[in-house]
């Protein structure tokens, strides 16, 4: 494996979503390719940003609005 | 077959990630609130049958969905099919690496990405088109599977995979350019395009 193979895999690896022995051959380029490591690295921080920041308090009125209403159905 | 007395008690700890996620289909409160309380009725509604020992999130969010398509994107006959541009590889690495400030001191590309706040994340990922913006939401922020995807939005687990492909890219794309624009890094700094 090397760079034009695992890079447009990047996505699947970090997904979980690739056979044993893809994964296997692309950790083996990662730990050889200080720069691909990196652009990995870089995107696993930008997913944890995206999972972090787009989260948002329910408004305490609409727990009650839909408390009432399931109490009611 | 599952107990509707029980509903609330399973079904109401995920009211703020359903809130979450409507808040980012509907880009509008008052829209997301409609939205997430006809999501708990219907749900109600159809938990009788509702499949114990299955991923009861999921199924939530499949109702979510489907009522935010069916309701609140009413007033559009149809999605809009939208064909994204080619974004390059690790474009927001190449991009912050390319930093000045960055360049002269290896390691804090971590700094300038944590240094973005929530309402510019948010609003790169509203401003991505209906169809890619719900892909990387249940993806990157809900945590679901290509499968749980695909069964969520009904279609194939490869137009999942094509859609969170070009969606992850063009969220960072857009993410650069809304920095930009807010002078959160220097604007024209990076170099080519």
């Amino acid at each position: 494996m090397d760079c034009e193979g695992a890079v447009p895999r990047v996505y699947h690896y970090l997904d979980g979503e690739l056979t044993v022995w893809k994964r296997r051959a692309i950790t083996r380029h990662l730990d050889e390719c200080p720069p691909c490591a990196q652009g990995f690295y870089f995107e696993i921080e930008i997913r944890r940003v995206i999972a972090t920041r787009c989260r948002d308090e329910a408004p305490e009125a609409l727990r009650r609005r839909i408390a009432d209403a399931l109490g009611e159905a | 077959m599952a107990d509707q007395a029980q509903f609330a008690e399973l079904a109401m700890p995920y009211m703020s990630a359903l809130y979450s996620a409507a808040l980012r289909m509907t880009r509008n409160p008052t829209d997301a609130e409609d939205l997430v309380q006809e999501t708990y009725l219907r749900a109600y509604r159809g938990f009788p049958g509702f499949k114990e020992g299955t991923n009861l999130k999921a199924w939530l969010y499949k109702i979510l969905t489907n009522t935010y398509i069916n309701s609140y994107r009413a007033k559009k006959r149809r999605p809009e099919q939208v064909e994204l541009d080619d974004v390059e590889d690790f474009y927001l690495y190449k991009r912050i690496g390319g930093l000045e400030a960055v360049e002269a001191d290896k390691g804090p590309e971590m700094e300038v990405l944590d240094s973005i706040p929530d309402e510019t994340v948010k609003k790169a990922l509203e401003d991505l088109p209906e169809q890619f913006r719900m892909a990387v939401l249940l993806a990157d922020v809900e945590g679901f599977s290509y499968k749980e995807i695909a069964e969520i939005m009904d279609v194939p687990i490869g137009t999942v995979m094509s859609r969170l492909h070009r969606g992850r890219k063009q969220l960072q794309k857009r993410l650069w350019d809304l920095a930009e624009e807010r002078g959160l890094v220097p604007s024209g700094s990076s170099s080519g395009g």
